[in-house]
């Protein structure tokens, strides 16, 4: 990438501007790509290559049965209300463990997810696509595309109060 | 807590219906009785919360953050793309 933009700009140092550019836009917003169609089609290579890669299309029944809670069940009462209510950190979760520490957690969590939610989450929260653009790429339902996202998402958030809650932060 | 709603939803039942109301997935009755429950409960409210700041906080996530192999995936798709789109000129 950086020896393709170099073809384009008179420095090394703005070829490199230029590629992380590109990758913080694609990643962060494609509409804003909108109308530079090779980007986009770019992006959505990129995306079809990745769901292929994570196996996403080798198995596209979803069980919705089995699958974990989003929170521990031992945490409700008989009722299902809290009996371990969540410990609030959504204010100084930043300043507790630092922006690289917490991206750090997300992506482990991410890694340790099965393929199909895994590339559910990445490719609504982290590239930015919308649900009927995930269903696209990944040929899934809106129903099941939302339950991969709903065990995703939990996941992420289980991961965060594990190193967040109890004030510590360790 | 005098008198019984109908069907009032739960905590337990809150978590695993957040998804589907930040995407806007709810009937009008189920996010009344959503929002209803959030209005009376401090722990689910700050349960959404934590949802939203994780969605935020993924959103963060640059490919700084992924790993040498998978960016060395994307370079390579890359190129492969930047070929094919050349070849015809």
């Amino acid at each position: 990438m950086l020896r393709l933009a170099s073809n384009f700009v008179p420095s090394r140092a703005v070829a490199e501007e230029v590629v992380q550019d590109t990758w913080l836009g694609v990643l962060r917003g494609i509409d804003r790509f909108e109308g530079r169609s090779s980007l986009r089609t770019w992006l959505l290579a990129i995306l079809v290559n990745r769901a292929r890669t994570t196996g996403v299309r080798e198995a596209r029944s979803i069980a919705v049965g089995d699958a974990a809670p989003a929170v521990d069940r031992a945490r409700f009462d008989a009722s299902g209300a809290w009996s371990s209510p969540p410990e609030q950190w959504v204010e100084d979760a930043e300043e507790r463990l630092g922006a690289a520490a917490l991206a750090a957690h997300i992506h482990d969590a991410l890694e340790q997810m099965p393929a199909r939610q895994r590339a559910v989450v990445t490719l609504r929260d982290v590239d930015g696509l919308d649900s009927d653009e995930v269903c696209a790429v990944l040929s899934l339902s809106q129903a099941n595309q939302r339950v991969l996202l709903h065990r995703g998402r939990s996941q992420l958030r289980r991961a965060l109060e594990a190193v967040l809650a109890g004030g510590s932060g360790g | 807590m005098m008198l019984l709603r109908r069907r009032a939803i739960a905590c337990q039942e809150v978590v695993e219906l957040v998804s589907d109301y930040l995407e806007g997935a709810l009937t009008a009755g189920e996010r009344r009785r959503f929002e209803r429950h959030l209005a009376g409960c401090p722990h689910c409210t700050e349960y959404l919360a934590q949802m939203r700041e994780t969605i935020a906080l993924t959103g963060r996530l640059v490919p700084e953050d992924f790993s040498p192999q998978m960016r060395a995936e994307f370079a390579e798709l890359f190129r492969r793309w930047r070929d094919e789109a050349v070849e015809p000129l």
